[in-house]
């Protein structure tokens, strides 16, 4: 958990891009996948987001590892729409009031490809980016307040902190006498209070992770960055990347003729 | 701060005033300092002690430019001024270590950390990075003609990878990166081993000698410090400046009073209850075996999934066979990261072995099975009390006596010893108080005696005299002694070889971490 904020020997060519222009790009493609449910679409970006998984330095495995939720989400998803959906064209599978048609399999299965595609880049872009970086961006190329920026990032490591803080605290007061048995109602209890002494101690070290941050000058108006965040030509081929796999999306469902308004 | 100052590497020293100066608190009725009258030289040394309560962090806080603005119902009085001007304009002018290595690390990266700092104070980028390079070799972190592991860390290198004395020193590095004028120490080794102390207190004479900064440390333990500083000044409660003087000078007129007032003094180990038989086995229930841990690997981790497998977690240490016997004491020691106090966990029945067993004899489990990971934590409690490293963990109502009284109620027996635990621990006046409001060395003895309320057969304290003043430290020990020789067993997880020597029994010395000490524990073990 707490290494989930360094990018840990990940040193691919995306890496080295500003996380602004990498924002952009998803965004663009995210954009257009939203714009239309079929499944040509989306397996346009998912066939050129899958090429890029060395260039972010991801693999299959660690896709399966960080995101399977999202993939099984993607799955459930579409299944659910196959057989829920609006029937249409030949039925392949009546059982009682659930049938799953041509048609419905097709959106299903354009449910499920859009939802990959559009979680894909997300895992990407955080496969590849630095929080570091990414706040560095954020604060100086985008122009948000650094105290807003910064303060997020440092409370970020916190987060990892509390983590651990979360079973430290449970075990203390198992030794307390205060068990995970008995009924939901005396387990919702001992969550509760649990959850109580959590908050505490994230209090506690939030405060004083504050007076170490003031201590060393934090807030006090003009500040210089030892990290200069830049645009490199890098940059410019990624958003050209991301506008290259939006347009491709966008021609090849339109040539197929199975380009579908979500509105419509 | 200036350009001009940003641009220079020599330090100047500051001088610290302090007329009258006093303060309270918001949303309290006594002021923590009063009438303080002090000062300090450019390049002076000096050491702060005094009882707690006497003011030392508000002090320091207050040089640190930190302690809350005043109109928010806190109320200053008299003058502090850093070089004749008030902290709080002059920020980067002092630099603050606090006690908790975890918050003093902002930023995940070990050279991004050091230059936070000198980004605040709007350093030029170079500068930053020369300033960085140099504060890391200072405090012994990138150095690498040092013979320690940590030599030539890489300025990315993650600081959650970082022991706590390691982290101590990466904050001494972002201090330092700032070229403060006054160094301001609050119980900086407090939470370190050992090792870790040492480390530290180097570390930061090292770069006083190079700098000729200023240096104001809060500090229990006289001794790590006494050498390096070149001043004593004693605060009492509420009255300013009660002694003042060269070191020896002030621990020779004030040895007394200092050891009534739980200071570690050089050269004093606090008078303690002798053990009976000591481990001789002379008494009737003793030797007696309660709990064994057979080849067994432990970690904190759980068992974790990927995709649709299950992995279980890398042992921090593994092949431990351990005993646990009445009216015995077994300490667990070795280096940090070791697992330690993750083995005392899982002695404790919190935390289930990755490998091999944890059993507890009949005489222990009275019918609850042999495993305790899987008894219910109201029959725990009764068999294995866990005493954690930090009280505030354990916690569990908002009134000390509530908090007494918890076990018993739960066990539905015994709750006429909490008025004897009471006593016996000195927290009679504090019954009604809330737990979280105590002093360190209250909330201590609290969480011994609301582990002890339900009377468990085996005692299991994870470093218990950590950052405790003297007097603690003495009760404490006296009353695991008594409570030794009637027959309780007391497993504790502690680099106090003085504590150690009090309790007797056996030692379980665990060697490295067996995946190489490439990440340090959680905690500070």
């Amino acid at each position: 958990m707490r290494d989930a904020l360094t990018l840990s020997g990940n040193h691919a060519l995306l890496t080295r891009a500003n996380p602004l222009a990498k924002f952009g790009a998803v965004f663009l493609i995210t954009l257009v996948l939203a714009l239309s449910i079929d499944w040509v679409s989306a397996s346009v970006a998912l066939a050129a987001e899958l090429a890029l998984f060395p260039l972010a330095g991801l693999t299959l495995r660690l896709l399966w590892q960080r995101g399977w939720p999202l993939i099984i989400a993607a799955a459930v998803g579409g299944w659910s729409t196959a057989i829920v959906a609006a029937d249409s064209g030949a039925v392949l599978l009546d059982v009682g009031i659930w049938s799953i048609s041509e048609g419905s399999l097709e959106l299903g299965l354009g449910f499920m490809l859009r939802g990959l595609a559009i979680a894909l880049p997300a895992i990407l872009l955080m496969t590849c980016t630095d929080p570091t970086d990414l706040a560095d961006a954020l604060a100086q190329k985008a122009r948000l307040p650094h105290r807003f920026v910064l303060g997020t990032l440092a409370a970020m490591r916190l987060v990892g902190l509390l983590a651990e803080e979360w079973q430290t605290i449970g075990m203390a007061r198992r030794a307390r006498g205060v068990g995970s048995h008995g009924s939901p109602l005396q387990r919702l209890r001992a969550t509760l209070g649990q959850g109580f002494g959590l908050l505490v101690q994230a209090i506690r070290r939030a405060s004083r992770l504050a007076v170490t941050m003031e201590a060393r000058g934090f807030g006090t108006g003009q500040r210089t960055w030892a990290r200069e965040s830049t645009y490199s030509l890098l940059d410019v081929w990624v958003v050209l990347g991301g506008v290259l796999i939006a347009a491709a999306t966008v021609f090849a469902a339109a040539g197929m003729g199975t380009w579908n308004f979500v509105w419509r | 701060m200036s350009t001009s100052d940003a641009g220079a590497s020599a330090v100047r020293p500051a001088a610290v005033t302090a007329r009258g100066w006093g303060w309270r608190h918001a949303g309290r009725t006594v002021p923590a300092v009063h009438g303080l009258d002090l000062d300090i030289a450019p390049g002076e040394r000096v050491l702060l002690l005094g009882p707690s309560g006497a003011g030392k962090s508000t002090l320091l806080h207050a040089l640190a430019g930190v302690l809350g603005d005043e109109g928010d119902d806190a109320d200053e009085t008299g003058s502090l001024l850093i070089d004749g001007v008030a902290p709080r304009g002059r920020r980067g002018r002092a630099g603050l270590m606090q006690q908790d290595p975890e918050t003093q690390v902002v930023l995940s990266r070990l050279g991004d950390d050091v230059a936070f700092g000198a980004e605040n104070l709007a350093v030029p980028r170079d500068e930053i990075w020369r300033r960085v390079e140099e504060a890391l070799d200072d405090v012994g972190l990138r150095s690498a003609g040092r013979a320690e592991s940590a030599a030539g860390l890489p300025l990315d290198h993650p600081t959650s990878a970082l022991s706590g004395g390691q982290k101590q020193r990466l904050a001494l590095a972002g201090i330092l990166a700032m070229r403060p004028g006054l160094i301001l120490l609050d119980e900086p080794t407090a939470n370190l081993d050992p090792a870790g102390v040492l480390e530290v207190r180097d570390a930061v004479g090292r770069c006083l000698d190079k700098t000729g900064a200023t240096l104001v440390v809060v500090e229990h333990r006289v001794s790590v410090w006494k050498d390096l500083v070149d001043r004593i000044v004693v605060l009492q409660p509420g009255s300013g400046v009660l002694l003042d003087g060269p070191p020896d000078q002030v621990l020779a007129e004030a040895r007394t009073m200092l050891i009534r007032a739980g200071v570690w003094v050089p050269g004093y180990v606090p008078e303690t209850r002798p053990r009976a038989g000591s481990s001789t086995g002379r008494s009737t229930n003793t030797g007696q075996l309660l709990l064994a841990a057979e080849h067994v690997a432990v970690s904190r981790e759980r068992p974790r999934r990927r995709g649709f497998r299950t992995i279980p977690p890398v042992p921090v240490q593994a092949g431990i066979t351990a005993q646990v016997r009445a009216g015995q004491a077994l300490t667990v020691t070795g280096p940090n990261g070791a697992g330690k106090s993750t083995l005392a966990l899982t002695l404790a029945g919190l935390l289930p072995p990755v490998e091999g067993k944890v059993s507890a004899a009949v005489e222990l489990s009275e019918g609850a099975g042999i495993d305790p990971f899987t008894w219910k934590a109201r029959q725990l409690i009764s068999r294995i009390g866990t005493v954690f490293q930090e009280p505030e963990h354990q916690f569990v109502t908002g009134r000390v006596l509530d908090e007494l009284m918890f076990g018993p109620r739960h066990l539905g027996h015994g709750e006429e010893r909490v008025d004897e635990l009471l006593e016996r621990l000195r927290l009679t006046h504090l019954v009604d108080a809330n737990p979280y409001t105590l002093s360190g060395g209250e909330k201590r003895r609290l969480s011994v005696a609301t582990v002890l309320a339900a009377h468990p057969r085996v005692l299991v304290l994870d470093e218990p005299t950590f950052g405790q003043d003297a007097n603690t430290w003495a009760e404490l020990a006296s009353f695991l002694s008594e409570l030794l020789d009637a027959g309780t067993s007391v497993v504790s997880v502690t680099h106090d070889e003085e504590f150690t020597a009090v309790l007797g029994g056996t030692e379980l010395r665990l060697g490295p971490a067996s995946r190489g000490g490439a990440r340090q524990e959680a905690g500070a073990a």
